[in-house]
């Protein structure tokens, strides 16, 4: 399934400028930090910061591409740690891998630092929200443009940071902090099985790579071949539950939708676009290690397409438009898990980027929705926006159609080369999971552009009054994702097409060619057309629900009264790991500090002290509490020993 | 500055002078009358200061190339059983006297506002515990050692039983009874070893580079470790000996908490390091299963029990037995990585754990009260105390680029190699670390301010901030470029790591010797 890689030298171009791509947002975070009382100027200061990391990478990227195929650009900052055989650098790496994530996470992170300029103008802590930002950045381009497992961890680790700063941003809401301690917490669970992938993926190199402990990608490429499939399938397996967490897929999940707590520009940045595809980007990254273990990819796809099934039926009931949205992120990701674990890994980042445009345009489009609605967020209290919005109404509607999968827009070809892919690997069950999801999909995606667009307004008079469109410092941003979200699926069109899949040439150096048993444009063709006529059906049928017949869905959701509730609660997912795991974790530690530590272990002490003699009336005495005494007896006592020893 | 050989640097007293400059201090401080509290104070935290300064004299003028002790001092002290004043420094020690004198006189500078009663005395005790700690940090010779080891604890007791809080007799009386119970058997344990060594023919010694090369049966060493593990354990302290621990926090004032936390507990793990794990190989080996297991079992009870407290400083507290059980599972995993790893852990804990009590004391001194209930929502009153608290509690929590994750990484790694079981169960500390202390941070700094009182807090002052950015700065220096303390300690702890299998191959020799000799025996 998995094709050779390029065993050819690469090339490698060394630069002095790579580290400036994360360095650049961290001095904008400094700027931020210091300047916290001055809004005005960080308003400023963090998107150009941004504009200059992006035009770094953008000169970066150049370079890149004048330099032979298969080549890298790379820089060597100093030794982070070294200690025993273990040695690790803080070392970049621009290949066409992190070339095409840092493209998209300067350039997507730009348009919504612009964004927030608007949004969060006016908010008092609003210098806060640019340096966390501006810090989120820093970490996000250390990850992608790490050149090994360490500084791609600190990376890792870091947005994790960020996001629990961001979605507890307005922290006086209990409710909002709790939601950023779940989701870093949710996270550290994967994180943890992340490490220990790490520890058995350095320690099983090392016999092969003369006892060297190392985590740099180029070492591991060298030396994954050593690796027994046993051992590469556990490698496999506990770097896949690091990946859930980041990427939100069965069974760490939890946090994303509880994450929408968080300011809207930052579920766009950090909770859509970038950080959630962290952990489909590391598996693509490490292609070598899970290509070894046929069975560890296995579950990759069949947990990729569970995840994208199951987030997707919730998403169908959700009445708050950002959980919607959360929940279809959830969903695409397990899409782009799917294609990791078909072995089509230029496909699974080609859907990274694509869902990068089309849904931060979404949520910018809620955000501006929000925005006009005085901060509503129930689709149930909205209607009829199309008209007093009408940049928001067409490029969220750009936006739907991309994620739904109208022909020619982005997220068609992503999600076709998907199905594709996997149905030619030999998967037609996990391809007609996908293919029910991505009906689904443009379902529920419809229902929420009829609802919130289309019909009455059903907001109260004070609401409805201040409705408008937001200012252009907004609505750029969000035409210029409808742009991409139109056009930037072009790079990566099926096979015979035209230009034909460029973007999946271009990464092919790093995550291999994918063989396919059966191709041709016949088989492709037929499967794009089932996609896209249950597509439209799906639309169609939201058309139905909510424009034709309003009153079909109320009926619906008592004829089939448990099914709703199942869907609506979210399968109670949330209060299974509570009952299981949270609430018997703080029974059992109040148990052991009142019992195992104050009854038995102090009791047996405190008996000990007990029977060796009641000599606390002595201590008592002795502690007269007069110090002047105590200095002299000691110092009495100290001379009299030395004394003692140095005459005699 | 010629003086500076590496190994027998004789007519060198720069050590000297790091070790005793507090104590001159200590007694200028006691000499002054009464009325002088100013003075008290300033000299306190001169004497402690020009300690700093001197310390790092020997950071610029150690070679980082060897595992040699550097800037040795022997002299003959008591030569009937010699008994020498033999004091030098290697890679492990170095930054553990770095570390003792870079928080005293931040201790001493916050303790300014702090003490209130009897306060040349407490500054007295404070630098005479500061001798007492570098002491036992570069003590060569057993005797000095366990000297140095016991006048530490005299200064602790009152410093405990004098400016504690409520119940600061208990907590001190089980301070006391605890650490000197466990240690009177090293002593017992030192006294045969030295014996041992005579009995094989040397001459008289308590200089701990001899005494490495005592060959002892796996049966003596399995005794001799066991008298010395306890008492390093108690000071560490493991699972299940760690109950003096949060009483003494909870009672002792915050400068007592600090350097309680931030330099005593290391004396165990250093004490492990220096003596318990080189004297004994064999016996370390076969230990290992078990103190691998009372370490993980620390990491994770420690942390559980730390959720549940309602007290800050208890919950500090036992994050400690969580923390000190990670550096345990380092030093036993007996390799580079883990042993540096745990040198690191150790630097670290004393910052980050040092900073949260200076933390806790300050909220206190404006509330009067440690109970977590009693706070929330304090980022809006006092966002740049409520900063620097989460500065410190993410690198408590080990997030890669501060300090804390240098340590753990390092420690978990190197013990991978020796245990995965114990690697996997301690790398939960990563997940349970992080739900105590984002737990305790959210109901302290996030959240609507609950209490009218805490509205109008008063955010750091001067004096504060004075003492918590040299800590801060050190969370990050560290964490972002720990290679300069790395490669410092790497010579150092490889030359023990060398001598740890030499000894547990001499270990097994000795008992092939033995075995025939049984058998005889048997027949």
């Amino acid at each position: 399934m998995h094709g050779a890689h390029a065993t050819t030298e690469a090339v490698i171009l060394h630069s002095q400028a790579l580290w400036l791509i994360p360095f650049l947002p961290l001095v904008g975070f400094l700027i931020a930090a210091c300047a916290v009382n001055a809004p005005r100027l960080v308003k400023v200061t963090s998107p150009l910061a941004v504009l200059a990391a992006f035009a770094v990478a953008l000169s970066s990227v150049a370079t890149l591409l004048g330099a032979p195929e298969g080549a890298r650009v790379s820089q060597t900052a100093y030794t982070w740690m070294a200690a025993g055989s273990f040695h690790a650098d803080v070392a970049f790496r621009l290949d066409a891998l992190s070339a095409v994530m840092a493209l998209f996470v300067t350039g997507v992170g730009l348009l919504i630092h612009v964004y927030s300029i608007g949004y969060m103008g006016h908010d008092e802590s609003c210098a806060r929200f640019f340096a966390y930002l501006n810090l989120f950045m820093f970490a996000m381009l250390l990850l992608v443009l790490g050149d090994n497992l360490l500084v791609l961890f600190v990376g890792w680790e870091g947005v994790g940071l960020c996001s629990y700063l961001l979605i507890g941003f307005w922290y006086e809401n209990d409710d909002n902090a709790a939601a950023g301690k779940k989701a870093f917490i949710v996270n550290r669970i994967g994180d943890m099985a992340f490490v220990l992938g790490l520890f058995l993926l350095a320690w099983s190199l090392a016999p092969a790579a003369g006892g060297a402990l190392d985590l740099d990608f180029a070492h591991i490429e060298a030396h994954a071949a050593s690796l027994n499939p046993g051992t590469a399938t556990v490698i496999a397996l506990l770097l896949l539950v690091g990946a859930t967490g980041k990427s939100a897929q069965i069974p760490l999940y939890v946090w994303l939708p509880d994450a929408m707590a968080g300011p809207t520009p930052v579920s766009a940045l950090i909770h859509a676009a970038t950080m959630v595809t962290a952990g489909i980007y590391m598996i693509a990254r490490l292609n070598v290690v899970f290509a070894l273990s046929p069975a560890a990819m296995q579950v990759v796809a069949v947990l990729g397409a569970m995840t994208a099934l199951f987030a997707a039926t919730i998403a169908l009931v959700q009445t708050d438009i950002k959980k919607v949205l959360a929940y279809s992120t959830v969903s695409q990701l397990g899409f782009m898990v799917l294609a990791l674990g078909v072995g089509a890994f230029a496909t699974a980042v080609f859907h990274v980027m694509t869902h990068a445009f089309f849904k931060a345009l979404l949520f910018l489009g809620a955000g501006s929705v929000i925005h006009g609605m005085s901060g509503e967020q129930d689709v149930r209290k909205m209607g009829g926006l199309r008209t007093k919005m009408p940049v928001t109404f067409w490029t969220f509607l750009i936006g739907t159609l991309a994620i739904a999968g109208a022909p020619g827009l982005a997220g068609f070809f992503s999600k076709d080369e998907i199905l594709y892919h996997t149905w030619a690997a030999g998967h037609p069950w996990l391809w007609l999971v996908a293919t029910i999801t991505a009906t689904l999909t443009a379902f529920y995606m419809f229902r929420l552009v009829f609802l919130t667009f289309f019909g009455e307004l059903k907001a109260d008079h004070d609401v409805a009054h201040h409705v408008h469109e937001s200012p252009p410092v907004m609505t750029i941003p969000l035409v210029i994702l409808a742009v991409l979200s139109i056009v930037g699926g072009w790079v990566g069109l099926p096979e015979h097409w035209l230009w034909g899949n460029r973007f999946g040439h271009f990464l092919a150096p790093v995550t291999g060619h994918p063989h396919l048993a059966e191709g041709g444009m016949l088989g492709e063709g037929a499967l794009m057309l089932i996609a896209t006529t249950l597509a439209i059906a799906g639309a169609g049928l939201a058309y139905v629900f909510y424009l034709r017949l309003p009153g079909l869905p109320m009926v619906l959701s008592w004829r089939l009264k448990g099914a709703y509730d199942l869907l609506l609660n979210k399968y109670w997912i949330d209060e299974f790991y509570d009952a299981v795991i949270v609430a018997p974790y703080v029974r059992l530690s109040t148990c052991l500090w009142k019992v195992a530590d104050q009854e038995l272990i102090d009791g047996f002490v405190n008996g000990l002290a007990g029977a060796v003699g009641a000599n606390g009336d002595l201590w008592r005495h002795a502690q007269s509490g007069n110090v002047q005494h105590y200095a002299l007896a000691f110092l009495g006592g100290a001379v009299a020993v030395l004394a003692y020893y140095v005459i005699g | 500055m010629s003086g500076f050989e590496p190994a027998g640097g004789t007519g060198n007293v720069l050590l000297s002078l790091v070790v005793w400059t507090p104590m001159i201090g200590a007694f200028l401080v006691l000499l002054l009358p009464r009325e002088q509290v100013d003075g008290a104070k300033r000299a306190a935290f001169a004497f402690s200061l020009i300690t700093f300064l001197l310390s790092l004299g020997l950071w610029a003028g150690f070679r980082p190339d060897t595992a040699e002790f550097q800037f040795l001092e022997q002299h003959p002290w008591i030569p009937d059983w010699g008994i020498q004043y033999l004091l030098g420094v290697d890679g492990v020690s170095l930054f553990l006297v770095l570390l003792t004198t870079f928080l005293t006189p931040l201790v001493i500078l916050f303790s300014f506002g702090d003490v209130q009663k009897r306060v040349k005395e407490y500054f007295f005790f404070m630098l005479m515990l500061e001798t007492g700690m570098i002491g036992a940090f570069v003590a060569l010779d057993l005797f000095l050692f366990y000297v140095f080891w016991e006048i530490m604890l005299v200064p602790m007791y009152f410093i405990i039983g004098i400016w504690g809080g409520q119940r600061r007799v208990y907590a001190s009386i089980k301070f006391l009874i605890y650490t000197l119970t466990a240690s009177l058997l090293m002593l017992l344990a030192i006294l045969y070893l030295v014996g041992a060594h005579v009995r094989a023919g040397a001459p008289t010694t308590f200089d701990v580079r001899l005494l490495y090369d005592v060959a002892l049966s796996p049966r003596e060493q399995g005794w001799l470790f066991a008298a010395f593990a306890l008492a390093f354990a108690v000071k560490v302290p493991m699972f299940p000996l760690h109950t003096w621990l949060p009483d003494a926090h909870v009672e002792a004032p915050t400068g007592g908490s600090v350097i309680l936390a931030g330099v005593m507990l290391k004396l165990g793990t250093y004490g492990f390091l220096r003596f318990a794990m080189p004297l004994f190989p064999a016996a370390t080996a076969a230990a290992t299963p078990f103190i691998l297991a009372l370490a993980v079992i620390g990491i994770v009870y420690g942390a559980m029990v730390a959720m549940v407290q309602p007290d800050l400083k208890k919950l500090v507290a036992y994050s400690s037995v969580s923390h000190l059980g990670f550096v345990m599972l380092g030093l036993f995993a007996v390799n580079p990585m883990g042993i540096q790893g745990a040198i690191y852990q150790m630097l670290n804990h004393g910052l980050s754990t040092g900073a949260l009590f200076l933390l806790v004391g300050m909220i206190y001194e404006r509330r009067h009260t440690r109970l977590i209930a009693d706070f929330g929502g304090l980022w809006k009153p006092i966002p740049r105390y409520a900063a620097v608290f989460m500065l410190v509690t993410l690198s408590s929590i080990g997030l890669p680029g501060l300090n804390g994750f240098v340590g753990e990484f390092l420690i978990l790694l190197g013990a991978f190699g020796q245990s995965r079981l114990a690697t996997v169960v301690a790398s939960s500390g990563l997940v349970l670390g992080a739900v105590y202390m984002l737990w305790m941070f959210q109901r302290v700094v996030f959240g609507p301010v609950r209490h009218e009182e805490n509205t109008t807090l008063e955010d750091l002052r001067p004096r504060e901030i004075a003492v918590l950015v040299p800590v801060v700065a050190m969370i990050v220096v560290m964490g972002v470029y720990p290679k300069p303390f790395l490669e410092v300690m790497e010579p150092s702890v490889k030359g023990i790591v060398a001598r740890m299998e030499k000894g547990q191959a001499r270990g097994v020799a000795v008992e092939a010797e033995r075995a025939p000799a049984k058998q005889a025996g048997d027949v």
